[in-house]
């Protein structure tokens, strides 16, 4: 049964928390994903949920603390954004190696410096090889269903790894929208009891976690890993199956909008495909062929299917809210390009980095990035495959 | 309790021979004597920094622990412990383990990963009164990578980041007082203890830490044969000798009120105790006089210190 409600990103996921009832959290404030820890607390003060809300003193402590809580076969979760998911990242590699299936929503938000809290993807997309899932929503309805999904997938036996719920900083955060929340008991049925074969609080089979691995092994184990992150593509297929059973509502590895039969197109992920999909409806009101991939999955990285996706187009934008200060391009850019290479020889790619530290995404800056597509389709010689949008230089 | 070494040697090793620590160290005898003193019907949880005794008890396919054990990082032992208590808190709460016997919590850690990198998470994990207990091997170097002065190296100690030179000799600072931190921190027990004699103190304080409910600390002077430079076979000697010169004084604080346990009846001069050790054969140079002076001084100092305190928490 659906509930119509009207909630903020944050909102909404910590209802997704309260709904499952997590064992453990662990988490430290950090705007904008402050509020997570907020609410939720209140949900343990007020008996709504029978969790163990562990307020550590640090970001790295938090990810230590759901790691040790993890590893005792406990349901964890956390929340955070920017530095504090900085501040994570030699633990990120850890919970990952160790293969436990962590969820934490990352609300995304510009890293310092300079200091600045407002929404861009560097924090997430600088964990993007820390062996964590990515997954990514554009708004509250996606931030709330992707982090029930994420549940099912990083628990999964073939699995087994942690997973970041990601969207963006305030604009998904702290915009009140309209929400179809899912009863609770629905919530609790989909994701079911989490039963780990191994953990720490088993007499009878007691498990030594986190050796010295030296040459003989560690490059094994880290195989081992990167096959378990493959798995998890077919089993977010499977996921999001079942989700669309219950709920209606459908997700694959990303989302295609008017591409059947698009010649210009823009990849991007996060809220501003909102904002994109209006500009192509407009476009195409006009008569343009024009379509918008919106990534779901960032990692693993959907390289097969992005190339066939992208196989019919001309010439396509890739744009990233994030500078991998590289001289190269964003890592969107850079992935999809890479996956592009030996698949087709004939669609023109061109890099826009947007919005850094909340720069405002404007219905004319995207419009602007579908003219300078069109007139490269038109014959225009491509200045610059690297570009900014909407820089004041 | 009535304490029996032959009795409670008698208890199931947790920490199984074979590991890698070297010759002479008192790390694994720490470790071995501590969790002796958990009942043996109880399961253990037991965390580590990083550092020698991760490496050398947990090296794949081996591991030296008979209970389970986790390693993370080097800065962030107890909060890892931290949220495996908290789970067990959450599981028993939500009847999801299916198991009788109690759990107990114990993290160890070098002066390291204690006094230095990991402060912050020790603190964060003590002050939230998990039911743990937090063991600090304190060998006063960062041994594992190779005698690296800490902040709890003693004051002129010649480590490889403050070497005995011509123009600076050893360690300039005193060492930090971890012990007296974590009695701020108001947990219902705290002690500084050693291997010693017949492993009563020890045995005891880490009985009491372990079934004392909440966060509780313990700190033990663990002598490293590297760093500190010493004959293998006079470790339990050099051990007596840091009681004896009150440099490593044995006392407990339980809910505020300390107790000295032990008062040598003639303190010894530290010479005693830096003689035998080759960190500090420079301080025996002629016009380095001042040095053991100092040290002397400082000793003293801190040994009244904790006599004051003994006698205002005991009104």
């Amino acid at each position: 049964m659906s509930i119509k409600e009207r909630l903020s990103g944050n909102e909404a996921v910590t209802n997704a928390m309260r709904q499952i009832n997590p064992d453990v959290v662990a988490a430290f404030p950090i705007t904008p994903s402050t509020e997570i820890p907020q609410y939720f607390a209140s949900f343990v003060n007020n008996g709504k949920v029978d969790t163990e809300f562990i307020t550590v003193e640090s970001e790295h402590s938090a990810m230590s603390a759901c790691i040790g809580s993890e590893a005792s076969g406990a349901r964890t979760m956390t929340a955070t954004s920017s530095a504090g998911l900085a501040l994570m990242w030699e633990m990120l590699y850890i919970a990952s190696s160790m293969r436990l299936p962590i969820i934490m929503s990352v609300v995304n938000r510009a890293l310092s410096g300079p200091l600045n809290i407002h929404n861009d993807h560097s924090d997430s997309m600088g964990a993007r090889d820390s062996g964590w899932i990515q997954i990514y929503g554009e708004n509250n309805q996606e931030a709330y269903d992707n982090f029930i999904q994420a549940v099912r997938i990083a628990e999964h036996p073939d699995v087994n790894l942690p997973i970041m719920n990601c969207y963006d900083g305030f604009i998904t955060s702290h915009a009140v929208e309209n929400i179809e929340l899912i009863d609770d008991d629905s919530v609790k049925n989909f994701v079911g009891e989490y039963t780990p074969k191994y953990h720490l609080l088993n007499k009878n089979q007691p498990i030594s976690l986190g050796p010295l691995d030296l040459p003989q092994h560690y490059f094994e184990h880290k195989r081992q890993q990167a096959e378990a992150l493959k798995n998890a593509k077919q089993v977010i297929l499977d996921v999001a199956k079942k989700f669309e059973e219950m709920t209606g509502r459908k997700y694959s590895l990303f989302e295609e909008y008017e591409m059947e039969d698009a010649e210009l197109a823009i990849v991007l992920l996060n809220s501003t495909a909102g904002t994109a999909k209006y500009v192509v409806d407009e476009l195409r009101a006009e008569g343009k062929k024009v379509g918008l991939i919106k990534i779901r999955i960032f990692r693993p990285f959907p390289v097969e299917e992005i190339a066939k996706a992208l196989s019919k187009c001309t010439v396509v934008a890739i744009l990233d809210k994030a500078d991998s200060l590289n001289g190269a391009g964003g890592p969107l850019f850079t992935d999809i390009t890479s996956a592009l290479y030996g698949k087709t020889h004939t669609i023109k790619v061109i890099n826009y980095i947007y919005g850094l530290g909340g720069r405002d995404v404007k219905i004319n800056d995207i419009r602007f990035v579908y003219d300078e597509l069109q007139k490269i389709f038109d014959g225009k010689k491509i200045e610059s495959i690297f570009n900014y949008l909407n820089v004041k230089e | 309790m009535n304490y029996n070494l032959k009795e409670w040697s008698k208890k199931p090793e947790r920490l199984t021979g074979g590991h890698r620590m070297c010759a002479g160290c008192s790390a694994p005898t720490i470790v071995r004597t501590v969790l002796r003193a958990l009942k043996t019907e109880d399961h253990a949880v037991i965390g580590s920094a990083t550092g020698c005794l991760e490496v050398s008890t947990c090296l794949y396919p081996y591991t030296a622990w008979r209970d389970s054990f986790i390693h993370t990082a080097f800065e962030c032992a107890a909060a890892t412990v931290s949220g495996a208590q908290a789970a067990y808190e959450a599981l028993k709460r939500k009847n999801k383990l299916n198991q009788t016997c109690d759990i107990k919590f114990i993290t160890f850690g070098g002066d390291g990963g204690t006094y230095d990198i990991g402060l912050q998470s020790l603190s964060g994990a003590m002050e939230r009164g998990h039911d743990m207990v937090y063991v600090c091997y304190d060998n006063g170097a960062y041994m594992n990578t190779g005698i690296q002065r800490s902040s709890a190296t003693p004051t002129f100690a010649d480590t490889t980041t403050s070497p005995a030179g011509t123009k600076v000799g050893g360690k300039q600072q005193p060492k930090k007082d971890l012990t007296s931190i974590m009695v701020s921190h108001n947990l219902p027990y705290v002690a500084q203890t050693a291997p010693l004699g017949n492993f009563k103190d020890i045995s005891e304080k880490a009985e009491k830490a372990i079934y004392t409910k909440g966060a509780c600390f313990l700190n033990v002077i663990a002598p490293c044969p590297r760093g500190w430079r010493y004959e293998t076979p006079k470790l339990f000697e050099i051990i007596k000798l840091a009681v004896e010169t009150c440099i490593w004084p044995l006392y407990e604080v339980e809910n505020g009120k300390y107790k000295i346990n032990y008062k040598p009846k003639q303190k010894l001069p530290i010479e005693d105790f830096i003689k035998p050790q080759g960190r500090f054969q420079h301080m025996f140079k002629n016009g380095n006089e001042w040095m053991i002076k100092q040290f002397q001084e400082h000793v003293d100092k801190k040994w009244n210190e904790l006599c004051k305190l003994e006698d205002i928490t005991n009104p």
